[in-house]
C-alpha cells in the first residue's frame, strides 16, 4: 500500500489514486496519415519494464488531477512525482 | 483429583478465581490466567486432537501461537469457531471446547485406519491417484475433505461486532518482550509517537514463561507502567501483527473481548482490525523453538522444552512427573533443572558428545541424569507416552547403536534449537541470510526494502540472550526515534545474565534402528499437515528438489501454522539429502497472515447494510411508498417495476410497457450521469470526444452522441445539450457516469491542457422524471408554463420553465421512441416533482414504470444499451450506426482504428433484430447463434443474443443480437442452440420493431 506524493495535495494513501500506465506517450497528430504499425505502436505497445518506469497517476479520490510518477516496478519505490507536461526527472543511478 | 498436575504455588494465574470449562463434554476446572492448553494440561489431559491426514493421536507441542496440534472447535452454534489454538485461548468460565477431525470420538477414531494404511498414503498421493479421470475428482474430493480435515465452520450468521481502525505513528514496535519493551521505552522517552503490539494478554514476551531476576521484574514493571501512562504511546495487548505491506503499512488484529467469552463483550467489539502506517518499524518478534525430528515424535506428551518451562513458570503446571529432556543445544538444560526443581524426575538426552562442564555440574546439583551423545530411538505409547528408548549416536549422527536404554516417562521435552521469527522482516520485502552460529535464518539488513524502514532486534535477529535483546532494543528505539526527528536518551537497564540458546550442534534428522521411511515409526517435521522426513526423501527421489516444489508436493509448511515449527527442519533435511548447504536449498516466502484471523475482523464494520453504500434518488421515498421493486444499478437503487396487487414481474412489465405506448409513463431517470461542460473550447472538445459534429449545434438543441475509445470501440453514449455557446449539459449511461467524467478529465489534463474546458459532475444535483407516451404533452402542459406545442418545443430541444412552480429544464428527448420529455429539476424538488406529476397524471392514465419496462420499450425501437448490446468489441459500424460517425471531421478519438484491418474487415458481428419462428418463445440473452447444430459443444458460433423480451406492443417476443455479417443477412433464418440442448430458429430482421419512420417521437 503505497504512500504517494500528489504534486498538488501532498502525501496521501494509495487508495485515493489510480494508475494509468506508461507516461510520456503523446497522441499522434494527423492520425489518418499514420501507418497501421505507427497507430498500433501508440495504442498497443508499452515498455513494461522491470525497474524504473515513468507512469501516469490520477488522484481520483482527491483533487482529481493527473500527474506522472517515476517508480521502480520491482521495489515499488517512487522516486518522483511531477506535473503533466513537466520534463522527465532523471532516474537515480543507484536505486533499490 | 482435579488439576493433579497443578503445582502448589507459582505462576501468573489467580488461584482465587476458579473457572469451569468443558472439553469434549467433560467438565474441568482451571484458573484465571490459564490458557485452555494450560488448564487441560493441569488436569492431565494430553490427548487433544487427531492429525490431519493419518488421524494420529496428538497433544500439545507448544505454549504459544506456533502450536500446530492442539486445534479446537471453540463454542457452539453461531459463536462456534474452528481451528483455534488451545495455547492462545485465554480461559473463561463456561468455555466449551471440542476436539476436531475425529469420529465418532477422540479415543476411538475411525479415521485412524489411515494410519494403518499410511504406507499407501505418501506425499503426492492425491495428485497421483486422482489425476484421472478429472471428472471424478469432484466425487473423491468430498470424501477427502471429510476424512482429512480441520474444524467445522459456523452455519449461522456471526452475532459478533467487529471494528476496524486506522492509526499513524512514528515508531511501531512489534512484540513486548525484553527487546520490544527496551525499544518502545527508548523511543517513547524521546517524544516520538509509539505503538506497541503484542499477541499475549500482558507484556513480557518470552520472559512471561521464564524465571526472571527481581531486578528484571522491577524494570519490566516500571517500563510497562511508564509506557501505559504515556500520552504518546498506545499499548495494544492481545494484538497480532497479521501483515506487513509496502510503505510501512501494517495490519493487526486485536482480540478485544474474546477472552471474556462469547456474547460477554458488552458494548465493545469482539475484535478490532488495525491498519497502521508507521514511519519506522521495530520488529522484536522473538523466536520459536523447533522440535527435533525423531521416531514417533508426535506422540501426545512430546513437547518443546520451552513449552514445558512456560507451563511450569507461567501457569504453575508441571506437564508430567517423569520427564525426558532431549536436546542438541544448551537452552533445554534450563528446562531440565526447572522441572527437577518442581519435583519431576528428569533425564537429559543430549545428542552432543561434548557438553560444557558448568552445564554438567548444574545437572548434577539438580539430580538430573545425563546421556551424552545419545538419542531417542523410539517412543512407546500411542495416546500418551509411557517410555522412550535411548541409544548411542554414531559419530556422524547417521545411526544409533549399542545398548538401548528404556526410560519411563510421560513427557519428552525436546529442543532442536531456536528459529528467529523473521516473518515480518520477510513480509516487508527483506532477504535473509543463514547464520551458522545459531543454525537459522536471520534478517540481512543490507537487503532490506528501502521503502519499508525497519529494525529487527533481539531473538528475531538471532540474538537470543536477554542482555543482547535489551541492548539491541535500546539502540533501535533510539535510531528509529532519530529517523523521525526525535532525540532519545537511553534509560537505565537491568543487569541480566548473558543467557540464550548457548551452544548448538545441529542434528536435523534423528536416526533410529531402521532407515528413515522403513519400519513403523514416523519422523514428523510438520505436525499440522502430517508431513514426515520420509516424505521429503520421496520428494527428492521424484525430483522435487527445489524448496518451492518440495513445499507443494509434500504440503510441508502449508498448514494454518505456515510451518512455524517445521520449515527449517524441512529445508535442512532436504539439504542433507542433496548434499547441499541449507541456504542453497533456499527459504520460502512468508506471507500474511502471521496467524489465522477471522473474516469478521477483516470486514470490520462493513457488513450487513454497511457492506456497500446505496445511492438513492431524490424520489426514492415515493418509490418505496408506491410499492416499487428495486434493482441495483451500480450503487443505485432503481425502481425495477411497480407491481400492482396480484401481479408478478412479467405481468407488471407487460402492463407498464403497454401503458407507455398507449397513454403515458413516468420513469425516474435521475441516475443518468450528468456532466456540466463549460469553457470557450467546449464544442471543440466534444468534437474530439464524440464521433459526430458539435460545433454547429444550436443553443437549446440536443444531440445524441457516441463515445469511442482509441480502439474505435463504443464506450458510452448519451444526449448532450447546448445551453450556451460555451456551455453543454452532457448525459451518460448510469453505470458509466464516473468513467466518462474520468475520461474527459484525462484528455483535458494530459493531452489538451491548453483547451479552456471545465467538467463538473452534476448527476446528483438534478432530479429527472421522464414522461414518455402519446399523452405526455397533455400532461406536461397541464402543470407547466412552457409552450409545449410541436413548433414551439420541437424534438431534440430544451426549454426552461416551471413545473407546478418548480424551476425546471425540460429536454424533449426520447429513449422509448414515444413523444417524451425529460424534466430536470434541482434535486431537492425531486420528490415534489414526482408526487405532483403522479397526481396530475391521473386524468391521462399516467403509469409509473421501472428499468425493466425501460429496457423492453427501448428494445422495441432497437435503441442500444451500451454494455448490454455492446461489449467493448463493437464499433459504431458494427452497430449499423455509421449515420452518427462524421465523415468530415479530421479526427476524433478512435477514428484511426476504423482503418485497422481487423475493424474494417468484412463479416464482423453486426447488430440485428431476431424474431423467433414461434412468437411465444423468448430467447435467453446470451444464447448462441450457431453455424451448424451438433449434439454437444463445440459448435461454430456466428453470434449471440444481447437483448430479448416479450413485447406487448409488438405482440410477440423480440430480440436483438450480434451476428456475423448480420447487416447482409436480413431475412435469413438462423439457428440458436441453447444450453439445455433446445434448438430454436429465428429470422434475422431490422432491429427496429415499432415505428420505423420515427413519427411518434416527433409528433
Amino acid at each position: 500500500m503505497f504512500i504517494i506524493n500528489c504534486p498538488y495535495c501532498g502525501e496521501r494513501d494509495q487508495t485515493e489514486f489510480t494508475c494509468h500506465g506508461e507516461a510520456h506517450i503523446a497522441r499522434p497528430k494527423e492520425t489518418e496519415n499514420l501507418t497501421d504499425e505507427q497507430w498500433g505502436e501508440y495504442i498497443f505497445f508499452r515498455t513494461n519494464p522491470k525497474g524504473m518506469h515513468y507512469e501516469r497517476w490520477v488522484h481520483a479520490h482527491g483533487c482529481r488531477r493527473w500527474f506522472n510518477a517515476l517508480r521502480n516496478t520491482a521495489t515499488d519505490e517512487i522516486f518522483a512525482t511531477y506535473e503533466v507536461g513537466a520534463p522527465k526527472p532523471p532516474a537515480p543511478e543507484k536505486h533499490s | 483429583m482435579s488439576q493433579k498436575y497443578r503445582l502448589e504455588s507459582g505462576g501468573l494465574i489467580d488461584r482465587n478465581k476458579k473457572l469451569s470449562f468443558t472439553f469434549d463434554g467433560k467438565t474441568y476446572t482451571g484458573y484465571h490466567g490459564d490458557t485452555l492448553a494450560s488448564a487441560l494440561l493441569a488436569n492431565g489431559v494430553r490427548l487433544l486432537g487427531r492429525s490431519f491426514k493419518y488421524h494420529r493421536p496428538r497433544g500439545l507441542i507448544a505454549a504459544g501461537s506456533e502450536e500446530p496440534n492442539a486445534l479446537m472447535q471453540l463454542e457452539n452454534g453461531a459463536y462456534t469457531e474452528p481451528n483455534t489454538r488451545a495455547t492462545c485461548i485465554e480461559l473463561y468460565d463456561g468455555l466449551v471446547a471440542t476436539s476436531q477431525n475425529r469420529w465418532p470420538n477422540l479415543e476411538h477414531d475411525f479415521g485412524a485406519v489411515n494410519s494403518a494404511v499410511a504406507r499407501f498414503l505418501p506425499a503426492g498421493f492425491y495428485y497421483k491417484t486422482f489425476m484421472w479421470p478429472a471428472s471424478l475428482w469432484m466425487t473423491y474430493e468430498k470424501f477427502i475433505r471429510k476424512a482429512a480435515g480441520l474444524g467445522v465452520s459456523p452455519t449461522k450468521p456471526d452475532p459478533d461486532v467487529y471494528h476496524s481502525r486506522y492509526d499513524h505513528c512514528d515508531v511501531l514496535v512489534i512484540g513486548a518482550g525484553p527487546a520490544g519493551l527496551a525499544a518502545a521505552s527508548t523511543a517513547a522517552a524521546s517524544g516520538a509517537r509509539v505503538v506497541v503490539v503484542d499477541e499475549q494478554s500482558q507484556p513480557g514476551g518470552s520472559m512471561l514463561g521464564s524465571k526472571q531476576s527481581d531486578q528484571y521484574s522491577q524494570w519490566q514493571e516500571n517500563t510497562v507502567a511508564s509506557l501505559t501512562q504515556s500520552a504518546n504511546v498506545r499499548m495494544l495487548p492481545r494484538t497480532t501483527l497479521t501483515g506487513y505491506f509496502d510503505y510501512n503499512y501494517l495490519t493487526a488484529v486485536e482480540k478485544v473481548t474474546d477472552h471474556l467469552g462469547p456474547g460477554r463483550g458488552g458494548d465493545k467489539p469482539r475484535q478490532r482490525f488495525w491498519k497502521i502506517r508507521a514511519k519506522q518499524v521495530i520488529i522484536a518478534a522473538g523466536s520459536i523453538e523447533r522440535p527435533l525430528v525423531f521416531a514417533d515424535n508426535d506422540r501426545p506428551g512430546v513437547m518443546l522444552a520451552n513449552a514445558v518451562d512456560t507451563y511450569i513458570n507461567r501457569y504453575g503446571v508441571i506437564p508430567g512427573k517423569d520427564i525426558v529432556v532431549f536436546t542438541n543445544n544448551d537452552s533445554a538444560y534450563q528446562t531440565a533443572i526447572n522441572a527437577a526443581a518442581h519435583g519431576a524426575t528428569v533425564t537429559v538426552v543430549d545428542t552432543r558428545k561434548s557438553i560444557s562442564e558448568a552445564l554438567q555440574a548444574s545437572l548434577k546439583t539438580a539430580d538430573v541424569r545425563l546421556f551424552k551423545g545419545h538419542a531417542i530411538s523410539s517412543v512407546q505409547g500411542s495416546k500418551g507416552i509411557h517410555s522412550v528408548r535411548v541409544m548411542e549416536l554414531s559419530a556422524d549422527g547417521k545411526s544409533v547403536g549399542g545398548q538401548a536404554w528404556q526410560i519411563d516417562c510421560e513427557i519428552v521435552a525436546n529442543s532442536g534449537g531456536w528459529t528467529p521469527s523473521v516473518h515480518m522482516f520477510s513480509q516487508s520485502g527483506g532477504k535473509l541470510h543463514y547464520d551458522k552460529n545459531i543454525e537459522g535464518f536471520v534478517p540481512d539488513t543490507s537487503k532490506a526494502k528501502r521503502i519499508n524502514p525497519n529494525f529487527s532486534v533481539g531473538a528475531c535477529n538471532g540474538k537470543f540472550s536477554t542482555k543482547d535483546c535489551l541492548a539491541e532494543g535500546v539502540k533501535a528505539g533510539s535510531d528509529a526515534a532519530a529517523a523521525c526527528g526525535f532525540t532519545a536518551a537511553p534509560g537505565s537497564l537491568p543487569s541480566v545474565d548473558d543467557d540464550g540458546m548457548g551452544h548448538i550442534e545441529p542434528l536435523w534428522l534423528v536416526p533410529t534402528v531402521h532407515p528413515v521411511g522403513e519400519g513403523s515409526a514416523k519422523h514428523f517435521h510438520d505436525f499440522q499437515n502430517d508431513v514426515t522426513a520420509a516424505d521429503i526423501h520421496l520428494a527428492a527421489r521424484e525430483g522435487y528438489l527445489s524448496v518451492e516444489h518440495l513445499k507443494r508436493y509434500t504440503t510441508t509448511g502449508m498448514a494454518t501454522d505456515q510451518g512455524k515449527t517445521s520449515n527449517l527442519n524441512a529445508l535442512a533435511i532436504m539439504a542433507e539429502i542433496r548434499g547441499a548447504q541449507i541456504p542453497e536449498v533456499g527459504t520460502t516466502t512468508f506471507r500474511p497472515p502471521f496467524t489465522p484471523l477471522t473474516f469478521g475482523a477483516i470486514g470490520g464494520q462493513e457488513s450487513g447494510e454497511l457492506f456497500l453504500q446505496e445511492r438513492h434518488t431524490p424520489m426514492h421515498a415515493s418509490h418505496v411508498a408506491n410499492g416499487a421493486v428495486f434493482e441495483d444499478v451500480g450503487d443505485w437503487k432503481r425502481p425495477w417495476y411497480y407491481p400492482q396487487a396480484g401481479e408478478d414481474m412479467h405481468a407488471a412489465v407487460q402492463r407498464e410497457s403497454y401503458a407507455v405506448r398507449q397513454s403515458v409513463g413516468i420513469l425516474d431517470a435521475s441516475t443518468l450521469g450528468k456532466i456540466d461542460i463549460q469553457g470557450e473550447d467546449a464544442a471543440e472538445f466534444l468534437e474530439m470526444i464524440y464521433t459526430n459534429n458539435w460545433k454547429k449545434l444550436g443553443v437549446g438543441r440536443c444531440r445524441y452522441g457516441l463515445m469511442l475509445n482509441e480502439h474505435g470501440m463504443i464506450f458510452d453514449d448519451g444526449v448532450t445539450t447546448r445551453l450556451a455557446d460555451d456551455h453543454f449539459h452532457m448525459t451518460t449511461t448510469t453505470g458509466g457516469a464516473a468513467r466518462v467524467l474520468g475520461w474527459l478529465e484525462e484528455w483535458l489534463q494530459t493531452e489538451w491542457p491548453d483547451m479552456n474546458v471545465y467538467c463538473t459532475s452534476v448527476t446528483e444535483q438534478w432530479a429527472v422524471a421522464a414522461l414518455n407516451g402519446p399523452r405526455a404533452r397533455e400532461l406536461l402542459s397541464s402543470v407547466s408554463d412552457i409552450d409545449c406545442s410541436n413548433d414551439a418545443f420541437p424534438f431534440m430541444s430544451m426549454r426552461e420553465g416551471t413545473i407546478a412552480g418548480i424551476p425546471a429544464r425540460v429536454y424533449r428527448i426520447s429513449f422509448t421512441g414515444e413523444l417524451a420529455y425529460e424534466i430536470n429539476v434541482p434535486a431537492r424538488y425531486g420528490k415534489k416533482l414526482w408526487d405532483t406529476l403522479l397526481e396530475a397524471g391521473k386524468p391521462f392514465d399516467l403509469c409509473q414504470y421501472g428499468t425493466e419496462t425501460m429496457h423492453v420499450v427501448r428494445a422495441e425501437k432497437g435503441f442500444i444499451i451500451v454494455g448490454q448490446d455492446t461489449d467493448g468489441t463493437v464499433t459504431p459500424l458494427d452497430m449499423d450506426m455509421d449515420w452518427i460517425v462524421s465523415k468530415t471531421k479530421a479526427d476524433f478519438l478512435g477514428k484511426r482504428s476504423f482503418m485497422r484491418s481487423d475493424t474494417s474487415q468484412e463479416g464482423r458481428p453486426q447488430f440485428v433484430g431476431l424474431l423467433t419462428k414461434d412468437p411465444q418463445v423468448v430467447l435467453p440473452e446470451g444464447a448462441h447463434i450457431v453455424a451448424e447444430v451438433k449434439d454437444a459443444p463445440p459448435m461454430q458460433t456466428l453470434g449471440h443474443v444481447t437483448s430479448s423480451y416479450m413485447s406487448p406492443n409488438v405482440g410477440r417476443s423480440i430480440a436483438l443480437g450480434l451476428l456475423r455479417n448480420g447487416l447482409n443477412r436480413k431475412g435469413d433464418t438462423v439457428t440458436l442452440r441453447l444450453m439445455n440442448g433446445d434448438v430454436i430458429e429465428a429470422e434475422v430482421t431490422d432491429p427496429v420493431f415499432i415505428d420505423q419512420a420515427g413519427e411518434r417521437t416527433r409528433g
